[in-house]
């Protein structure tokens, strides 16, 4: 594929674009992982909400 | 399920939870299938290949201010009905919103210096569109920085309604000022002035991005729906520790 005389600028362009859209893939992956094992550890310890001793969703 | 039922977040979290994997594969699909078709359209008569770079600006440019249209609408939910699920919303879409345009400023400049000669020029499109980033960091700030996770809310819900007025300004900057930047070539009375072999990849890309959007903006309001369970589970934890403490 010829990409003409401003390759680099395209290059550049999509180099970002998968950078900026792994980087936000990256951090809802990471976030939801910790996020549950901070839930479960606190589960783990018989620490409960509020809604689930009153027997609510 | 009635559509009501959403606003319980248990619920939203069952729902999310079903449709993220399926929304996370059509998203993969639709970028492949547009970004093929992309690479493989014809080069602009003018432009050459670097219109290839309008298949990330354009799709960029309107999720950045799609993200905030997002945010105002919630912050309306924040504000009159006090609906958490409607900060979280805001809260969720808010860093995704600001990557889309840091993304849109960058894929411009880089498009702007073999096209325009320059990286940058503060014309009214560029510099409205920059200050949409700034409002996002404005929101990410008040967020991340609020001692109180409520008057936060209620803070980024107000700069979220006072900056929605830049969001015309974007649109009808080109139409308003004398601007470097390109007049409105897609959605115009009388038609896209968009050779469709050119129009049709865009449009695709457009979706895909947008689904793309929607899959982390489900994906990061699920966690943030976590993150207030722990808040709450931590209050309470030491809420019990005080009462045997005493």
């Amino acid at each position: 594929m010829n990409l003409g005389p401003h390759a680099e600028f395209i290059i550049a362009a999509y180099a970002l674009a998968v950078f900026v859209v792994a980087g936000l893939a990256a951090w809802v992956t990471l976030d939801y992982a910790s996020q549950r094992r901070i839930l479960g550890d606190l589960e783990e310890r018989g620490v409960t909400r509020r809604s689930q001793r009153s027997g609510s969703p | 399920m009635p559509v009501i039922d959403l606003a319980n977040p248990t619920r939203f979290l069952a729902l999310v939870n079903r449709v993220l994997p399926w929304l996370a594969a059509a998203t993969v699909a639709l970028l492949a299938i547009g970004l093929y078709r992309a690479f493989n359209a014809p080069d602009d008569y003018q432009q050459g290949a670097t219109v290839k770079i309008m298949y990330l600006h354009v799709p960029a440019a309107w999720l950045g201010m799609m993200g905030w249209g997002i945010m105002t609408i919630a912050a309306l939910g924040t504000l009159v009905w006090r609906h958490p699920l409607a900060d979280v919303t805001a809260k969720a879409a808010a860093p995704i919103g600001a990557a889309f345009t840091f993304l849109c400023l960058v894929t411009g400049s880089l498009w702007g210096r073999p096209m325009w000669g320059t990286y940058w020029v503060w014309d009214a499109r560029l510099t409205s569109e920059l200050v949409l980033l700034l409002l996002y960091l404005g929101v990410l700030a008040l967020y991340w920085t609020a001692e109180d996770p409520g008057r936060g809310a209620r803070a980024a819900a107000i700069l979220a309604l006072v900056g929605a007025v830049n969001l015309p300004v974007i649109k009808f900057s080109v139409d308003w000022w004398n601007t470097l930047h390109q007049g409105e070539s897609i959605f115009r009375s009388g038609g896209s002035s968009i050779d469709p072999s050119i129009l049709w990849p865009l449009l695709i890309t457009a979706i895909a991005f947008t689904l793309l959007f929607i899959t982390l903006l489900l994906a990061a309001m699920r966690n943030e729906i976590l993150r207030r369970r722990v808040r709450s589970m931590r209050l309470m934890q030491a809420q019990q520790f005080a009462e045997t403490s005493a």
